[in-house]
Formats: structure tokens, sequence, C-alpha cells
């Protein structure tokens, strides 16, 4: 009976294989929608962790090259200030912006192109330096979209920039497409007692780093190890050998100084008793030497 | 083999003596520290006083604690703390052994055994909608000889067995808008009457048969004019309501199911009106009070809709609810306020003018206003009727009154603890004793005998009962001055009441309290909240004569752009030396680091607006300011918004009216985390009052790593907003928590991490150079804590010795946030059991002793948790020279050892907070952790290396100094008498 059973089981799968007009057949074009990047196709969460998360909607900015490609150039400016005035534009990032199979969207490949100072901002910027302001810039919080929530500020005091020329450091925090923040200051130190200095040449040399979130480290476990169980214990690790002195040196050197001491006592006990009778009994010196020993058994 | 003998006896006498404490021994419990259990401000209170048995008081308070209290002296029999969400809504005695609890908004009703306090059942009730949630315990009502508690509870109506909480029947009121006002059981039969409104003029009444909850008549009449809040039951028949202006007093009854009403204009009652009228909720039969701004007026119910002023106060008063004495007699008390004094009055309901009761009773100023009256009575001896009447005072305190006196009272005002900050006490004089240390040389000559015996082991039983008590009273202790080690201080606490307490240090007794004036509602100020302490004035060195002085920060409501309070109190006496209603309000109180000539420390107050504002407003206090003008920099994180910024001060205030204390400030830099993937739900720093002994630290291979000190580090917790709800809610793919370390100068984000399926919440602490974190791991199920460790490079290349001879080093140059920091961070993560409610870190005079971690856990104890379980370089198998630098092998899990526990077996129930202050000697460090209990402990992290303790075996040593003495003797003399036999030979 149960063969039966099972064998029609069978001939059921076979038929739903063979013949798929039976059941029910997708239209659907088979096309790996992720790795052609389709808009609007579902986007699958891989079960691993992503570094990247939340993708925002594409917006007109993103151009495709072509279904193939899945990464497409960018660009955001960076505004920049000098004390309390107003933002003005700086300079462009550009980027490309990848597309992971996962959905998310991650920048790759940051360029970044400075606007050299103008003269009105070179007086300004002079004038920062003079009054040991700061320089203000900023970014917007979301690459795609501009500015996004708000703008991301950062600011420096504008006698850290000068060196040679104009050394600027971005370090760009990102998380997908969003700015969280950015480090600007110059590449190197700029401890307290700023000094005025102009700047030599007037022209930027800027590094830009982009920064994505690290993992952080698992915390350790020993699961296996307990399971384990029994096999474990017998390899309790050995403390390592010490040598026979290593182990005895606090009973070694007492002893020592007691038989270096018992040693000298020994020696000076004849000269002892050779001074302190010599002038008693008038002997010779050279009897002292055979005569300690006896008196001292003598003695115990 | 004697000798062998011998020296394996005086090694293990030698060991023992020796064996490393790490935990408390039973006589030591109460030596150094104490512990001290409230139950916060009384919401209700229910008498229990049979003539057999104890005397006692159930009352249900506003820190949801149930607790029995012993009538005759306020002692607490016992007590339960239901936690935070679990607020307490009714509480009754049913069967005379049960105490009936109503909480968590109608849901959970349970019933405690009277005596002592094992719950006996819990049910949960349920219904269509929320509504109000009224318990009521119906006298004589029988359903099959079980004796049932009406429950009223989400528009649902429950009948539930007393002896077991099954629910008998149910009646739902939930097609209609009902909101239901009060439930109240017809006299002498079986009908139970619920009132209350509908639609807001819309008054309904329902009948039910109280033994199987059909409803037998339902009436419902309209009234235009609304009505307004709270009725007052005048007779189990009739009500009385205010309509929604105040102005018009309706009387409603509903006798036999005819709802009639009776309007009667307040205007009519008396001339001059006062503005809206509120009702002050009571059960008195026939008598209702309101009360008009500050007047309170009792007004007579008399017969068929009339009404009649009794007595107009412009006191102000207290009523307690109505309590039957005899066949149809009701009495009630009133509490009204005199100057000093407070009048308490018994009368019976029905007789106005004619007093049962009336006495004077002085009271204490700082206890404010009588906020609730309870009222008992008592046979007297000579069997005629006394009362005595339990009372509620503004700074939450409780007292019971008898015959004219204070009979207890407990400060129950500490169980709601807002913030606490410490003080030194006064320097002793020359000349002036403060304690009366001993009485006699008799009693100082006993005492040594005492403890001499004891140390000798010759003492009885109770010998050593009478020198534990000497031990525990140690009058040094409790003493008023400072002492040598820093022990004595006094502990300065806010509570929720507006009143601040002095405790000392040594037994946790109260030196004074005072209710400030300034957290006193007032025409200005409606609703005052205390906000933070902050050490104003701490007398150094060129200011030792004035005394020690606290600023509390406060404001006048909930909403941030409310003006603000600050009031100054003289830490010795308790005086308020002044209180400035600002202008402006308070959101951030920076305390900086300057001080003024007379050691005032100078407070940077940020308002709704950005505008700073600096105290104290001096001359010379601008003066210091301008001088540090540039270097001043905080931050503000915006929770809800999600961005944290970094400030600056800018300029001058540039309003209309010149104010040379205000400044402008600028934004410098801001962090915006994305509102869709993070959301801030931790923010923590360093103390700005934490020592580091050393910047470097000496690894195993006589490497050196230093340490990234800076005061401006934030530690920031986000987590996704989907995973800040309960823990389970969301899958671990959906969830993780992200955490930096920022730079709050420059908004450098210096370290950045992300743990995938982790959410809050998270409790983390940050000390000298490391953080420690707790959350949830969703993957493995457990709890994980992690500890990041910050290290400087820039400064890692100068371990030349050479370098140093030669000065090419830079360990001297200034470190400026502006530079480009080259920092490597050092994590690892470790399970841990419990969840957390707080967590803090030791901190000591000089910062040179090792660390622990204070863990408030879930149990409500106080775990003292090394900071080398939480080392970042812990491996599996350490190497030699990591042992002996310290280093634990790893472990995939913290330990609890039971012996660490600071709270030994006590519980602080309702912790909320574990704060340490650093006494005098290095080693030593002082704990106190609040929460509904207090408990204050001495702790030594590395154990007390620079002082002898208090076990410190003085026998031993003075035993062994007079044996080396004889043997000297006794060596000497033999050495003679050799000598001589030498000589004579």
């Amino acid at each position: 009976m149960k063969t039966i059973q099972v064998i029609v089981a069978f001939i059921l799968a076979l038929s739903l294989l063979l013949f798929p007009s039976f059941g029910f057949q997708s239209d659907e074009l088979l096309v790996d929608d992720e790795e052609f990047g389709l808009e609007g196709a579902p986007q699958y969460r891989s079960p691993e962790p992503i570094p990247t998360r939340s993708p925002p909607l594409t917006t007109p900015t993103r151009k495709r090259h072509s279904d193939l490609d899945s990464d497409s150039k960018i660009q955001f400016s960076l505004d920049h200030a000098f004390g309390d005035s107003d933002f003005s534009p700086a300079g462009t990032f550009s980027a490309r912006l990848k597309t992971w199979s996962h959905g998310g969207q991650t920048l790759t490949k940051l360029r970044f192109s400075r606007n050299s100072f103008t003269d009105e901002e070179k007086e300004k910027f002079k004038n920062l330096l003079k009054s040991d302001d700061f320089y203000r810039i900023r970014l917007p919080s979301n690459v795609l979209s501009p500015p996004g929530r708000d703008f991301i500020i950062s600011s420096v005091k504008a006698r850290c920039l000068p060196r040679e020329g104009l050394d600027e450091h971005f370090v760009i925090h990102m998380e997908g497409v969003n700015v969280l923040a950015v480090n600007y200051g110059s590449p190197g130190s700029c401890s307290y007692p700023r000094n005025l200095k102009l700047p030599t040449k007037w022209s930027f040399s800027s590094h830009t780093v982009l920064k994505n979130s690290e993992q952080a480290p698992r915390a350790p476990i020993f699961a296996e190890e307990i399971l384990g169980g029994e096999s474990g214990e017998g390899e309790v690790v050995q403390p390592p050998e010490r040598s026979f002195w290593a182990k005895y040196w606090m009973y070694l050197i007492p002893l020592g100084l007691i038989v270096m001491n018992a040693i000298t006592q020994a020696m000076n006990m004849p000269e002892e008793q050779a001074t302190g009778q010599v002038p008693a009994q008038g002997q010779p010196s050279a009897g002292a030497v055979q005569r300690g020993p006896t008196s001292a058994v003598r003695r115990r | 083999m004697a000798i062998r003998s011998f020296l394996i006896l005086f090694l293990l006498f030698f060991l023992s003596s020796l064996h490393p404490i790490l935990s408390l021994y039973e006589d030591q419990v109460g030596l150094m520290d104490w512990h001290e259990q409230y139950i916060g401000k009384v919401k209700q209170a229910v008498f229990h006083t049979h003539k057999t048995g104890r005397k006692r008081v159930v009352v249900s308070t506003e820190e949801n604690v149930i607790a029995s209290l012993d009538l005759r002296h306020g002692e607490i029999f016992w007590r339960h703390v239901l936690g935070p969400t679990d607020v307490i809504d009714g509480i009754d005695v049913a069967l005379g052994k049960y105490v009936i609890t109503l909480s968590s908004g109608g849901s959970v009703l349970r019933a405690w055994n009277l005596p002592d306090g094992q719950m006996v059942w819990e049910s949960t009730l349920q219904g269509p909608k929320h509504s109000k949630s009224l318990l009521l315990v119906p006298t004589n009502l029988k359903i099959e000889k079980d004796n049932v508690v009406l429950v009223f509870s989400y528009g649902r109506l429950n009948a539930v067995s007393c002896t077991d909480g099954e629910v008998l029947w149910k009646k739902d009121f939930e097609a209609e808008s009902l909101e239901v006002q009060q439930v109240i059981q017809c006299p002498s039969s079986d009908l139970v009457y619920i009132v209350g409104f509908a639609a807001s003029s819309q008054f309904e009444m329902y009948q039910i048969d109280a033994s199987n909850g059909e409803l037998l008549k339902h009436e419902s009449a309209a009234f235009s004019g609304g009505f307004l809040g709270e009725v007052s039951l005048v007779s189990s028949e009739t009500i009385v309501a205010l309509d929604s202006t105040g102005s018009i007093l309706l009387t409603i009854s509903f006798r036999n199911g005819k709802i009639s009403f009776q309007q009667i204009p307040i205007s009519n009652l008396v001339e001059d009106s006062l503005g809206p009228a509120v009702i002050i909720p009571s059960s008195v039969t026939g008598i209702f009070a309101i009360k008009m701004n500050a007047i309170t007026m009792f007004i007579r119910v008399m017969g068929e809709g009339k009404l009649e002023v009794v007595e107009k106060t412009n006191h102000e008063t207290s009523v307690s609810d109505a309590l039957p004495i005899s066949e149809g007699q009701q009495a009630f008390a009133l509490i009204q306020h005199a100057g000093s004094e407070i009048h308490l009055t018994v009368k019976l309901a029905h007789d106005w003018d004619g007093n049962l009761l009336k006495e004077s009773i002085k009271m204490d100023q700082q206890r404010g206003l009588v906020h609730r009256v309870f009222i008992n009575n008592y046979i007297r001896t000579d069997r005629s009727y006394g009362f005595r009447v339990l009372i509620v005072m503004e700074d939450h305190s409780l007292l019971l009154l008898q015959q004219g006196a204070i009979v207890w009272s407990r400060e129950d005002g500490l169980a709601s603890i807002i913030d606490v900050t410490t003080s030194e006490l006064p320097v002793e004089k020359d000349g002036v004793s403060v304690a009366k240390v001993e009485h006699n040389l008799f009693e100082w000559l006993k005492g040594h005998m005492l403890k001499l015996k004891g140390t000798l082991m010759l003492a009885s039983p109770e010998d050593i009962a009478a020198i534990q008590s000497m031990r525990l009273k140690g009058s040094e202790k409790s003493k008023m001055t400072r002492d040598h080690n820093g022990f004595r201080k006094l502990l300065i606490a806010l509570t929720k009441a507006g009143k601040l307490f002095a405790l000392h240090t040594g037994d946790g007794h109260i030196v004074w309290s005072h209710l400030l004036q300034s957290l006193h509602k007032s025409e200005a100020c409606q609703h005052p909240i205390g906000l933070n302490l902050y050490q104003w004035q701490v007398p150094h060195h060129h200011a030792m004569d004035e005394n020690p002085s606290v600023l509390v920060v406060s404001k006048c409501g909930p909403s941030s752009d409310i003006s603000g309070v600050l009031s100054f109190v003289d830490t010795y006496t308790g005086k308020e030396l002044g209180s400035l209603t600002l202008v402006h309000s308070i959101v951030q109180v920076i305390p900086l680091p300057y001080t003024d000539s007379t050691e005032q420390r100078l407070h940077l107050l940020i308002d709704a607006d950005k505008h700073a504002h600096l105290y104290p407003k001096t001359p010379e206090a601008i003066d210091i300011f301008q001088h540090e003008f540039s270097n001043i920099y905080w931050y503000s994180v915006e929770d809800d918004n999600g961005i944290i910024k970094g400030h600056v001060l800018k300029s001058k205030c540039t309003g209309e009216v010149a104010d040379e204390f205000c400044f402008d400030t600028r934004e410098l830099w801001s962090i915006v985390f994305p509102s869709e993937s993070e959301m801030i739900i931790a923010s923590v720093t360093r103390k700005s009052n934490e020592v580091v002994h050393t910047q470097s630290k000496v690894i195993a291979d006589q490497d050196v790593m230093y340490k990234y000190i800076s005061r401006n580090l934030l530690f920031v917790a986000t987590v996704a907003p989907k995973a800040s709800g309960k823990i389970g809610c969301v899958t671990p793919e959906e969830s993780w928590l992200v955490v930096y370390l920022i730079d709050t100068v420059t908004g450098r984000i210096l370290h950045r991490v992300t743990h995938h399926g982790s959410q809050g919440p998270v409790h983390a602490v940050f000390s000298e150079n490391w953080v420690v974190y707790h959350y949830f791991n969703l993957r493995a199920h457990r709890y994980e804590m992690s500890v990041i460790e910050i290290y400087d490079q820039s400064r890692a290349d100068n371990k030349d010795v050479w370098k140093l001879v030669l000065g090419k080093h830079n360990l001297t140059s200034p470190i400026s946030s502006y530079s480009q920091p080259e920092v490597i961070t050092k994590s690892q993560s470790y399970f841990f059991t419990h969840s957390l409610k707080a967590i803090a870190v030791t901190s000591t005079a000089k910062g040179i002793t090792s660390k622990q971690l204070l863990i408030g856990t879930v149990g409500d104890q106080v775990l003292a948790l090394d900071k080398r379980f939480l080392d970042p370089r812990r491996s599996v198998n350490p190497t030699q020279a990591e042992k002996e630098e310290g280093i634990i092998p790893l472990t995939d899990s913290l330990p609890i050892i039971p012996q660490s526990y600071v709270t030994h077996s006590l519980k602080v129930e309702g912790l909320r907070g574990v704060i340490t202050v650093p006494a005098k000697l290095e080693s030593t460090t002082l704990v106190f952790a609040y929460g509904v209990d207090l408990f204050f402990t001495q702790l030594a992290p590395s154990r007390t290396y620079d002082s002898l303790t208090e076990d410190f075996s003085y026998a031993l040593l003075l035993i062994t100094i007079v044996a080396l003495v004889a043997a000297i003797f006794v060596t000497w003399i033999l050495s003679e008498k050799k000598e001589l036999q030498e000589k004579w030979r």
C-alpha cells in the first residue's frame, strides 16, 4: 500500500516537472535583475549582514550608462564660508555610485576638484588668518538628493591650513549614500600657539578619504569547547616546567647564606681561639690550627 | 620532623591571616555601609486595625510601591516594588486578610496576603477599549458564598472572586463612548450604579445587579453645558459635578433610576465671583468642597437640590474621605494650615458645626503643605472614639498624627531622588569638640577591655554583641567634621518634590533638609521641575571661610522653552542663599573649569534660542570669561532629530536689551545621522572631574602604549529605528547598533563600529581612554558588554631612551584637537548574564587605584566587576609576561562572582543610579546607589593598600613585638652568662 502511495507521489512530481502547463507558470522574464540593477525590481536582502543599508530611491542625478553597468557617476558640491559669512561653492566631489547586488549603494573612486580662491576670497581668508577665525565647509548629507536632511558642517581654525600652500584633509564618513560627518583639517599637527603665517602659494592640495563603518569583532564563543567537554579536560595546558633554580631559589639563597656563615664561623673560630689563647697560654700559633677542632669538640 | 610540622603549622597560620578578602564578613555588615528603605509619596492608604493582631496601614505610592506599615512606629512590615510601568490605580482590603491591588491601567489585579505580603493570586483583565480604571470592594456582596471585587477597566465591569481571582461575570460598555466616573454600591442591596459622562454633555447611569452582572436599567440625560473633570459623591444616589465653564454646580440625583438635574450657579452662593471652580474629589455624605483660586468652600447639600455654603476659608485645606464610625454616622478629617501650625478637625458628616476633635500641631515649615489626609478611628481607654490621621506632605513625607502629636514620620521624598552631589564637611576647629566621643574614663576603659577580650577570643556572646553594637555606633563616623581620610562627607540630594536633603555618609542620617522656595508652585512658575545639582562654590585655598554651596537648576514646566530658575543653597546650613527666576530658558548647563576669587564656579547656561548666559553675573566672572572666550566649545545632542552639533561662542548678544552676560553662539560642526537607518539612543562623556594618573600603559614586552586622554570625547550609540522597541520585535537582520567616538571640539569621528544583529537599550560608561557599553545581541540571544580602548599613536615613537635623554620627544608638546589624530582602538566583546539598570565606574582621588565597574543589575543589586575582565587585550593563551601584567585568559562571558556584590545581601529597590565619589585616601572610593532605597558603602578596588584595615590584628603585632623583646632579653642574658663562663674558664 505504502509503495503505491510513494509511486503515485513520484509520478505526480514527475508530471509536474515534465508538464509545467499543469501548474502555475510565471510569465516573468527570468533575468537576473540584481545584476542588471533593474529599477523597481524586488531587492533581495542577503541573509548575511551587509555593510550598507537602506537603499534610498534613485534620483534624477543618477545617470545610467548601460543596462550592464550598475555604476554611475555622481557629483556633489563642497561649500565654504569665511567666519560667519554665507556659504558659497568651493569645489565639487565626483564619485562613482556602485549599486550592490543586494540593493545597497556605495560611493567609490572619490575625486575632488577644488576651485581656486578668487582675489576676494583670498582677502577674506587673510582676514580669517589675522583674527584666528574659523574656515568652515559644508557638504550635503545625502549625495543623491542634496542637501538631504541637513548640511554637514565642519570647521577648522584658518591658521591650521597654510603650510607651503594650503593643505587640507577630508575624511568623509559615509553610510550608503548618506554623509554622516566630515572630518576636515590639516593633515599634520596644529598645536595651540597658532602663529600667523600666510601661505606662499594660494593653491590647495587636498586629500580625501572615504570611510565606511567597520564591523565590530564578535564576542568569542567557546561553546564548541564546552560541548566537546571531557576531551578538552585532558588537555589542560601544563605550566612550562621551570628550572630547579627558578623553583627553589628562595630556599637555596638562605641555605647558601647559612652554609657560608657556618664556613666563615668555622674559619674564624680557630683564629679567635688562637688570638684569645696566645697570650694566656703562650703556645705557638701553629699548634692552634691543630687544636682548633679538638677544642670545638670539647665544648659541645 | 618536629621542626617541619611546626613550620607547616606556622605557614598555615600565616596564610590564613593573609588570605585575600574580596567580600565582607558577616560582622562587617553595617560597619561602613548603610541602607535605607523608602516607599515614595503615598497615593492611597487603607487602615487595618482590628482589635487583635498588629495595627497596620497598607499604602500604595507614586513610586509604584505597595507596602504594609506598622501603625505604631511607621516601620515597613513588607513591601513590593511593582516596577516603573506597573502603575497602581487602586488598593483595598478584602475579606480582612487580602490586600487587593489594581495596576497597569486596570489590567492586572492582584491579591496579597495581609500579614506577610505573599501574593495569593493574580489575574489579568482585558476589555474592548481604554478607560479609567476603578476598584470597588463591596461590603457584604456575595455570589455563591464568594466575596467579590468589582473592577471597572478597559470599558468593562468585572466581578472577580476574592478567594482565587477568577472572573465571575463581566459586562461590556463598549457601545457607548462612556467616560466612567464612579462605581457606586447601593447600600443594603445587590445593586451597583455606574455613572459617567458620554460625549461630554450626556450623563449616563447604569443600574446593574451585582450578583450576575445583568443590566437592570440604563438612563441618560443630556445637559447642554457639558461637564468638567471630577465629580463628588454626596450620597449613594447623588453626585455633584461642575459644568464645563466651572461656574454652575450640578446636583445630579438618580434615585430609583430617575435622573434629575439641579443647576445652581456658584454666583448664587457667593456674591463675588472668583473665577472658575474646581471640585475637590471626596465622598462625604451631604458635603462637598470646591476650590476657587485660593479659596476653599465647603457646601452642604440640603434635600432637593438646595445648597448651602457652610465654610469659606482661604487657608490651604485638605479633606479626607468619610469614615463610617457607627450606624449611619460618618466622620471626616479636615486639615487647615495656619502659619507654622496645622489644625486638625474631625467632624461628623451631618453636623458641620460640632467638632469631634480639634487639635493644633506644630509642623516643620520644611514639609510644606498637606497634600493628602487619611483618617482612622480607634476606641480610647474611656470607650469613646479616638481618631488618628495619616497625612502626606508636599515634600512627600508621611506622618501619623494622634492625640495632637506627630507619632512618627517617614522621609519618603528620598525615594524619588533626581540628582546627587557631595559636599565636604566643615574642618574641625581647635577647642571645638563636635561630638562627645566617650562619656567618661570608665566607659572608655570598659570599651577597650571589651575590645581586648574580643581580640583575645575570650568574649562571651553578650560581649560580642556589645562590641558589635559599639563598632556600628562608632561615634567617629557620624561626626560632623571633616576626617583625615575623607570618608565623611555630605550627600546633597534633590528630590522630585523640590526638597534638598543633606545626608551624612557615616550613617545616612539627615543633617538638614530644605524645601526650596524656588521650586514652590507660584504665579510665575506653575509646574516647577527640579533638573540638576551643580557644585557652585567649593571653598579651597583662599576662600576657606566661605561655606560651600550648590546650584539647583530647575525650570517652570515640561516644555523646553519655558523659563528657568536657579537657586543657591549653603551646604553646611541648608539655607537658600538666593534664587533667580530667569528670563530665558535652560536647555544645557555647562560648568566651566574656571572659578573666581571666592571659588565660585563659572557656569554657562544655554537657552532654547541658542544664546549662552554666563553665571555668576559679576564683573570678575566676565573678566575671567573674556580671557578664555575663544577656548570654550560645547556640543548638543538632538536625540529626536538625530543630529549632533558643535558650538562656539561668537559675540555679545545683539538683543534690544543690553546684557553683557549674554552671548551669541555659532555652529561649528554637525553630524547628521540618516533618519532611516540610525537613531541616537545613548550618549556618554567622561566625568569632568575625573583624575587620570598616568598617560601611558606599560604592556607585557616592556612596550609602552599612550592612552588617548581627551576631555572632549563623546560616546554615541545609535540603533536602527525599527529596533528601538523591545527586545524581540525585530529580526537580527533588521537591527544594528553603531557606536561612535567623537571629538566634541572638531566633530571628528575617531572611531566608528557596527554591531550587526544587536539592539539597545545601551548603557555605557566612559572613563580615561575607554568606554564600556552594554547591549543585547539578537543573534546570540544574550546581553553583551563591549569595551573600546583608544590609544594615541602620534606619541608611540617616544620609546627610545636616547630620544628622551636628548629631548627629541614630543611628550611636552601641546595637544590640539585640530591636529590630525593618529589613534588606534582596541576592542573586545563579552557576554554578560544580566540586563542593566545603571552602570558607573569607581573614581579615586589620584586615579592610581585600578578601576572597577559598578553594575546596577536587574535584580536591584550593585555588582563590582574588575575592569581587568573587560580588557581588549585578553587572549586565549596569554604569554607568561602578559600573565604577570595581569591579563586574564580570554573567556566568552564575564564572570559574576557572588562575593563581589557591593550591596551584599541587600537590594536597592527600584535602582536608578549609582554615583562614586573619591575619598581622600587613594585606595578608597565612596559609592552611593539610589532608587526607592538608598545604599552607601566604601569600596577599595585594589584593597586598602594604604591604610590598615579595621580587622588588622593589632594583638598579633603586639604579641610579636613582646615576644621579640623577650627573646632579645633572653638571648642577651644567655650570652652574658656564656661570656662569664668563658671568662671563668
